[in-house]
């Protein structure tokens, strides 16, 4: 398996989502920088979280025009898995990859904490580690996660199922209360219509040690590599 | 020289200064090197009132590897690494432009530690702002927080830690004190001296422009004459530019190509080719048409003293330059080979192929004048007995307020804003004793945490002074860790005061003699001066910032009791202090009297003995005792952990507000599942512990008093501070 990390100017979680493959794989994945317009083969790539040129003009905007992008949107197109966390979501989103758009929190300001996520299907080659309906634990630290569409691509990505993790309570109930940013749906995180990209909001890579408070993310990682182990 | 030929603005120094400039010079500096000498020789730069008693500080001991006088100190943490800290205040800034100033003081000492080729692993800050009823009160915290996470955020380096705190004495000045901790190989620390001649000098950064100009002095008068370059003197930054200089600086420091090199922070290019010719020995001489500027038509003067953000100086091997400039280019940040070290001891600066100034270092630095101002100490206040405070009527209800004062309530608010686990090695963070953040790969944790009762220190400064370091290293004994090193910020009002430099010299000798006693020595800090409104002063604020040692990380302990039936020990003397006292306050309105004093040698037993059983594993929960004293400190734990607590022994020879709110010095509570070894432990160390009860339940349970429910103190706890910014 060969997983492949993509380094934006203002990535700051490339090295917390190294560690965490790295850890699941037994050696380090392999970096690639933005400029950089060939991506190694390779059978996943990762966008991590951060701030991506400064997240100026609008969060993912300008990286989801860098010219890495334009590979791997070729890839994803091929059927090569993606994955975005946090700004990484934002700029899978902005590269038309994922639907929707990442709004600025409800509440304006930046919110860092852990929050409590259902799984919502556990037949992806993300989430195949878990089970449907299982409540995890990633911590959220964005300031624009607040999670929106038109009705009627509401519509189709929780018809299509789409939804990947749902922000909820403790005990698993999708409510108000929970929700951190006020994303409609209480949606954390979407796949695209093959689940072959998937983007979320919370941290996984920041929640693989025990230590440092959970390592419900830790399943994520090693799911990937269990599954795309050639 | 008479006063006639002076001229009208001396940008902020005495007339005997510009005397001392002219003479240093032989002839009257134009106004580029007037400038020169005004930041040089400014309160900020020159720590002119207070360097004769800085240097009474302790500042050595064998695991110190950089004491005061470099960007930031260092301390051995083995393995051959180091740890690089240093707290710094953007206290004017900060009240003039919360966002903005609060950000930038964040972006300079985060340059600070990289500076030294550490990298930032955490960041922690100090806050005081005016009362809560202050009009301008809420709109500054709403700045200055998002400010603070604006830029660390972006940065991704953690801020962890840290202490917000109201008083009136900071309505018109607000205090903004920010601390960052970094990493480095010990065989990899970069200092600031160009040692060598006919060196390449790189400027690296941001391009120069008109902001910031003389914010090292806040003189605006020098303005006045060309409306046309009046700019705030308020810096803007720009994280994502930094975090840039911050990859693009480490990857340089991997190579050997650099020897020297000094950030760019007060008193920009000037203070930065000073300081590197001055501990290098050497002259330099640079050209400033080469330095990037992203305005044009700037004069000497104005290219000199801009404190535009995010830039570097540094001193390169010859022939490293082009080597230099791919990795900057690489990360898209502007380099330029802007002048070389000489032989001549001179700065000289050139522009339009000209000399536009020309200082010799040596007595500009070394002839900087330093004060032994006048000073009064101030009569020490009495003692006053627990029962001379009324007891409260009700236990439940004094609790309940307490814990929903705006002394004592919960920072969440503020703390989430932050991101706090970026890096994936936060142990420990916000709300905690001290926090707690690991040595990437390693089994080592480094714990930190900032302190300071400034209600002390206006009382009797010493005392204060002695119990701000006793705090900051009870704090980090409370997670188990090794205190190894402080940094200090010194917010004081007009030195010129006498009153007011009583203050300082009093909190001075009291925070020498603790870093003494307790081998916990002052490796870096900053000096914020005239922090006064209208002749009224703040608080004397000094703020210690400490940084300890954990070998293996499973041996740490939180403050939440977690494990139903552990026992509760109170450790150290209890008498009841209510002097200054947060319930003094609540029960009659002010604070009065003489401040607990501590007892150093206690102290130290008491935190050694701490540590030491946490290390074996002995303590489930612990919390330092401080503001509010054993209730505020027990319902803390209890919400913490989510665990309630029943208290069955009281010391009946105190009077209960003693007792329950007392703020007696160098005590911890603890939880213990072998209370009866932990307790003989307790003995053969001398150190005085009391078995009060255990935990348990979803209630505090307190002789006398009906339970008083979690669910009741955590809605005080939690609810004063957004009900509070909601109501902007």
């Amino acid at each position: 398996m060969t997983p492949v990390v993509i380094v934006f100017p203002g990535s700051n979680c490339d090295r917390d989502v190294a560690d965490g493959l790295a850890a699941a794989l037994g050696r380090r994945p392999q970096m690639v920088w933005h400029a950089d317009s060939e991506i190694p083969k390779c059978d996943l790539i990762v966008l991590p979280g951060g701030f991506s040129y400064g997240d100026y003009l609008r969060s993912g905007a300008i990286a989801a025009h860098s010219p890495v992008m334009e590979e791997v949107k070729r890839r994803a197109e091929a059927g090569v898995p993606v994955l975005g966390i946090c700004n990484g979501f934002q700029i899978l989103t902005e590269a038309g990859l994922l639907p929707g758009v990442l709004l600025r929190n409800a509440g304006l300001g930046f919110v860092c904490r852990w929050t409590h996520l259902r799984v919502e299907r556990a037949d992806t080659v993300f989430t195949a580690g878990y089970t449907a309906g299982q409540v995890v634990r990633f911590p959220v630290a964005h300031h624009d996660g607040n999670f929106f569409t038109d009705p009627a691509t509401l519509k189709r990505i929780e018809g299509e199922g789409q939804v990947a993790f749902r922000y909820c309570t403790a005990s698993g109930e999708v409510a108000r209360e929970a929700n951190p940013n006020g994303s409609l749906n209480n949606i954390a995180g979407v796949f695209n219509e093959q689940r072959s990209v998937l983007g979320l909001m919370p941290h996984p890579d920041r929640a693989f040690d025990r230590a440092l408070g959970g390592e419900d993310g830790k399943v994520l990682f090693r799911t990937l590599v269990e599954k795309l182990a050639a | 020289m008479s006063a006639q030929s002076r001229p009208n603005d001396l940008m902020g120094l005495s007339p005997a200064e510009y005397d001392l400039a002219c003479s240093i010079m032989g002839r009257a500096p134009n106004r580029a090197e007037l400038g020169i000498f005004a930041v040089m020789w400014s309160e900020h730069c020159s720590y002119k009132s207070t360097r004769r008693w800085l240097k009474t500080l302790p500042t050595s001991a064998p695991w110190v590897l950089q004491g005061p006088g470099e960007n930031a100190g260092a301390i051995d943490i083995g393995d051959g690494l180091a740890c690089v800290f240093k707290i710094e205040s953007h206290n004017h800034p900060s009240f003039i432009e919360p966002y903005q100033g609060a950000a930038t003081g964040v972006g300079g000492i985060m340059r600070d530690v990289f500076t030294m080729g550490a990298r930032p692993i955490a960041n922690l800050n100090a806050l005081r702002f005016g009362a809560p009823d202050n009009p301008k009160t809420r709109h500054l915290i709403a700045g200055v927080v998002a400010g603070i996470g604006g830029y660390g955020n972006c940065m991704g380096v953690p801020t962890v830690g840290g202490e917000v705190n109201f008083d009136p004495s900071y309505n018109g000045n607000i205090l903004v004190n920010a601390m960052t901790v970094g990493i480095a190989r010990t065989d990899r620390i970069f200092k600031a001296g160009a040692g060598g001649v006919g060196l390449p000098v790189m400027y690296v950064g941001a391009k120069t422009g008109r902001d910031g100009i003389h914010g090292a002095t806040m003189a605006s008068a020098e303005f006045g004459e060309d409306a046309q370059v009046q700019r705030p003197t308020v810096q803007v930054g720009d994280p994502f530019t930094q975090k840039l200089l911050l990859e693009a600086c480490l990857e340089l420091m991997a190579t050997d190509a650099i020897i020297a090199i000094q950030d760019m922070g007060a008193a920009g290019l000037t203070s930065s080719s000073v300081e590197m010719a001055a501990k290098g020995g050497v002259g330099i001489e640079i050209d400033l048409d080469r330095v990037p500027q992203r305005e044009t038509g700037m004069t000497a003067y104005e290219i000199m003293l801009s404190e535009s953000q995010e830039r570097m100086l540094m001193v390169l091997k010859p022939g490293r330059e082009d080597a230099a400039r791919r990795i900057f280019a690489k990360w898209e940040l502007s380099a330029a080979v802007i002048g070389e070290t000489t032989n001549t001891g001179r700065l000289v600066v050139r522009q339009h192929g000209q000399v536009a100034a020309e200082v010799p270092v040596e007595p500009l630095v070394d002839q900087a004048p330093s004060y032994d101002r006048p000073r009064v100490e101030r009569p020490k206040p009495a003692v006053i007995a627990a029962s001379d405070v009324p007891a409260p009527e009700d236990l439940r209800a004094t609790l309940l307020a307490l814990l929903g004062s705006p002394d004592l309530c919960s920072r969440r608010w503020v703390w989430e804003q932050y991101d706090s686990m970026v890096g994936a090695d936060t142990l420990a963070g916000p709300g905690g004793d001290a926090a707690l953040v690991r040595v990437h790969g390693t089994r080592k944790a480094l714990a930190m945490t900032t302190d300071c009762t400034p209600r002390y220190v206006a009382a009797d400064p010493f005392e204060g002074g002695r119990q701000a370091v006793a705090e900051a290293w009870r704090n980090l004994s409370a997670v188990g860790a090794r205190p190894l090193a402080l940094t200090n910020n010194l917010n004081f009002g007009n030195p010129e005061r006498p009153e007011i430099m009583g203050e300082l010299v009093g909190a001075l000798n009291g925070m020498a003699e603790a870093s003494r006693a307790l081998d916990f020595p002052v490796i870096s800090g900053n000096v914020s001066l005239y922090n006064e409104t209208s002749g009224t002063a703040i608080l004397p604020t000094p703020v210690i910032g400490g940084v300890g040692l954990v070998e293996d990380y499973a041996r740490t302990v939180g403050n939440g009791l977690r494990r139903e039936g552990d026992a509760l020990v109170l450790l150290g003397a209890t008498q009841g202090w209510l002097g200054c006292s947060l319930f003094q306050r609540h029960a009659t309105g002010r604070t009065t009297g003489a401040p607990p004093p501590v007892d150093l040698a206690a102290e130290r037993r008491a935190g050694e003995f701490v540590r030491n059983r946490i290390a074996a594993g002995e303590i489930s929960a612990c919390h330092d005792l401080s503001d509010g004293g054993l209730l505020v400190a027990l319902a803390e734990m209890a919400l913490a952990g989510g665990l309630g607590a029943r208290i069955e022994a009281m010391d009946g020879a105190i009077p209960a507000q003693g007792w329950w709110f007392g703020e007696d010095q160098g005590r911890y509570l603890v939880a213990t599942s072998a209370p009866d070894t932990f307790m003989a432990a307790a003995k053969a160390a001398g150190v005085p512990a009391q078995k009060l009860g255990q935990a348990g339940g979803a209630s505090l349970t307190l002789p006398g008093t009906k339970p008083i429910s979690l669910t009741d103190l955590r809605s005080a706890h939690e609810g004063w501070f957004p009900a509070y910014m909601a109501a902007r």
